[in-house]
């Protein structure tokens, strides 16, 4: 078994705070960051969103933006989350030339575009945020201005886009093809976002109760989450956060927007994470599960959960009740979360949790717990199928 | 031992041009900036039904990817890689026109479902019952070259993988795609598209278009061509895009001699058809020089067009006069090099050759 993939640095932003600091704080203090929106100007004054509580002015201050900038609110998450992944990593200014930038988003610049969507044909003021509505636009504004200059690039997988950012980057230094690389991503609350998962049905108006019997649906949230990779032969003795020793992408190829009930794709996923791993399913101590309090999600994956586990599930927890689901930065941002649990041995709960459900009788964590952690599964699985497997291990000195 | 070389055994174009006619000497002209892409009969290959609910981007994916497939005699691929700049646009505008218009009030998820970057890829998947590895790449100009490299990585990794279907699509919707006259991507003046070359002024036109390839380490009579390399590079001048050529030659064990036949992005515009101009005075002066945004608009990912494009001349061996930006000529070229890269950024380089 090789050792996995080194990561050096992380950074997070979301409605638990600014800083992995921050986050850790509400997480050991099992404080949620769902609210209701006030920066998101929006009639749904009712749904818990897990909400940044900076406007866009602040968040650029904190990057000391000139007035005119074209970031969008995710490209302001972005530079702030893999800013502080970087400098956790102490990339000098020359590795970070060489290194690359894998992000995922799901809606880009989106935020932007219906503010401005009915005054650009009649006012110049705003026009320079047309092209940022495309979400490859996000990714190399945040490039540029970190001075990341080797291969950059943009997944959007909805929910499972920045895990497959992850899995990438992991396989290019696997691969030789880079020696750096953030890796993560972020997405923004958007009127678009949360009236479409509300004309789906699967908002909830209380606060989310993933894996509950009585759970009735999802709240959004927003940030952003980036890890520093590097290839063994660079580390030059740096201390390592943990490892990415497993990954897998599979599809379920069943529906546009619902899991099918065995979570084939889940179950192919978490499969192919452990065979890259070369680990069984009894190493796996802790699940952080996607988990996002949707009837339809948490049943597909608990049933996948249990063709791989059987009788032997592991502890699992889903944080969504703490961040809200931050669609394509989830992924990354429970990475952080999946990080910070194998340092400190701690598994955060799953809030809002009461009766298992009827179908499955599986019981999350719903207390912090102190555990000594080796390897952490953690899931993410989004619209068109997509179903995504990450492990994350602890650094073997 | 299994061979690792990767070809291209099936493809497909759906673009403003009908498939195959360019090599007929025949060519569609428009007098717009924004044009459409020629449809094929999509009823051939999307059941009506289905048909009823997609946007042009899936349709056109769909449709694309089946008859690539079909040609390398495949039915169901290992991985599915998908590229797309702007991903569903035609259902983006509808969802977001809706939500402003209707105050957020009583909308229907349907365009939201679909309005998804990823939704291509997905709906391949359950189309063709691909459970395999399935990732979508949106940026910006180099999204097909970003999906082209995840391929190679695939097939580097896992000895077991046999194909992989990778694709580029992107379509036109009225609002959005109309932005792009409001900062300066589109010329202002309406041209004819056989002039795009020589009009001397800002910005392109645009289209839209599929792209898909069959890809495998399997060489068969249907082989149209392997695959050497994709490379997605920043630069910020002429001198830093031939720097980054050699060494790209380099690392394959090849040298400029050795590449015959030159595909470049020029779409135009004069405030950055200046990277083309460079190399075709310089590094590219006694290739063959070929161009094609003036037949197919430029889009974020019409490179998959100019893939398309060197597939054909390698099978066909012939090189239609529309195309070429000089007077170099070669039989039968075994070595083709693209470059492509739009206002200044994401430029890309990919390799093929006739082996």
């Amino acid at each position: 078994m090789d050792k996995g993939i080194a990561i050096t640095g992380m950074g997070i932003i979301s409605a638990l705070g600014t800083s992995a600091g921050e986050n850790d704080s509400a997480l050991i203090a099992g404080k949620t960051g769902l609210s209701y929106p006030e920066i998101l100007k929006t009639i749904h004054s009712n749904l818990p969103v897990g909400e940044v509580k900076f406007s866009n002015l602040e968040l650029a201050g904190k990057l000391n933006l000139p007035v005119a900038h074209t970031f969008t609110r995710a490209t302001l998450f972005g530079a702030i989350a893999a800013k502080e992944a970087i400098s956790q990593a102490l990339l000098t200014k020359d590795e970070l030339k060489g290194t690359g930038f894998i992000s995922g988003t799901s809606v880009g610049g989106m935020d932007a575009t219906e503010k401005y969507y009915l005054e650009y044909e009649e006012k110049n003021d705003h026009r320079r945020f047309i092209q940022a509505q495309h979400p490859g636009f996000t990714t190399s504004q945040i490039a540029s201005h970190l001075n990341l200059e080797a291969y950059v690039t943009t997944i959007s997988t909805a929910c499972s886009s920045s895990a497959n950012a992850i899995m990438l980057g992991a396989r290019m230094i696997k691969a030789g093809k880079l020696k750096r690389v953030v890796v993560g991503g972020t997405d923004c609350l958007s009127k678009f976002t949360l009236n479409g998962f509300n004309s789906l049905m699967i908002l909830s108006e209380e606060f989310c109760k993933a894996f509950d019997d009585s759970r009735n649906g999802l709240n959004l949230g927003e940030g952003a989450a980036y890890l520093v990779l590097e290839a063994d032969d660079v580390l030059n003795g740096k201390p390592v956060l943990g490892r990415i020793s497993g990954y897998g992408n599979a599809n379920d190829a069943f529906h546009q927007t619902a899991s099918s009930e065995t979570g084939q794709g889940a179950f192919s996923a978490i499969k192919k994470a452990l065979d890259i791993s070369g680990l069984s399913s009894k190493n796996i101590d802790y699940i952080n599960a996607h988990g996002t309090g949707t009837k339809n999600n948490d049943l597909s994956e608990s049933n996948a959960i249990l063709r791989i586990f059987g009788e032997k599930v592991p502890d699992f927890s889903s944080t969504k009740a703490f961040t809200g689901h931050t669609l394509a930065a989830s992924g990354g941002m429970e990475a952080v979360i999946s990080l910070s649990a194998l340092q400190n041995d701690q598994i955060f709960p799953n809030l809002n949790f009461e009766i298992p459900m009827k179908e499955t009788g599986l019981k999350p964590v719903s207390v912090l717990k102190k555990k000594k952690l080796q390897h952490i599964l953690s899931n993410s699985f989004g619209f068109g199928g997509n179903c995504t497997s990450l492990i994350f291990s602890k650094n073997e000195e | 031992m299994k061979n690792n070389k990767l070809y291209i055994n099936g493809l497909s174009s759906i673009s403003a041009q009908p498939e195959n006619a360019v090599f007929e000497g025949i060519i569609n002209t428009y007098h717009q900036n924004i044009i459409p892409a020629v449809s094929p009969d999509f009823k051939s290959f999307i059941p009506a039904m289905a048909l009823r609910r997609m946007s042009r981007a899936i349709r056109m994916g769909l449709t694309s990817a089946k008859i690539a497939l079909k040609q390398a005699g495949m039915t169901k691929p290992d991985a599915i890689i998908t590229g797309t700049g702007e991903g569903c646009k035609q259902d983006t505008e509808k969802f977001l026109e809706a939500i402003l218009n209707q105050d957020e009030n009583l909308l229907t998820p349907t365009a939201f479902i679909q309005s998804t970057h990823n939704t291509i890829g997905g709906q391949l998947a359950q189309n063709l019952e691909c459970t395999g590895y399935n990732v979508t790449y949106t940026h910006n100009s180099a999204s097909f070259e970003s999906a082209l490299m995840d391929a190679q990585l695939l097939f580097l990794e896992d000895r077991e993988i046999n194909s992989v279907l990778v694709g580029g699509v992107d379509e036109l919707s009225k609002k959005i795609t109309s932005f792009m006259y409001l900062d300066s991507q589109l010329k202002e003046e309406e041209i004819s598209n056989p002039d795009l070359l020589k009009s001397n002024s800002s910005g392109t036109i645009t289209s839209e278009g599929a792209h898909f390839f069959s890809i495998s380490t399997e060489k068969s009579e249907k082989t149209y061509a392997e695959l050497i390399d994709v490379s997605v590079f920043q630069a910020k001048t002429s001198k830093d895009v031939s720097e980054k050529i050699l060494n790209v030659l380099q690392l394959n064990n090849y040298t400029i001699e050795d590449i015959e036949l030159v595909i470049l992005g020029n779409n135009g515009d004069n405030r950055f058809d200046h990277f083309y101009d460079h190399l075709q005075k310089g590094l590219f002066s006694e290739k063959v020089q070929l161009a094609y945004k003036h037949l197919t608009g430029d889009y974020k990912t019409v490179s998959g067009y100019a893939v398309w494009l060197a597939c054909k001349i390698f099978k066909t061996g012939s090189i239609p006069e529309i195309f070429k930006l000089n007077d170099v000529t070669c039989q039968n070229p075994k070595t083709i090099l693209l470059y492509n890269q739009y206002l200044g950024d994401n430029h890309s380089i990919m390799i093929l050759s006739s082996n």
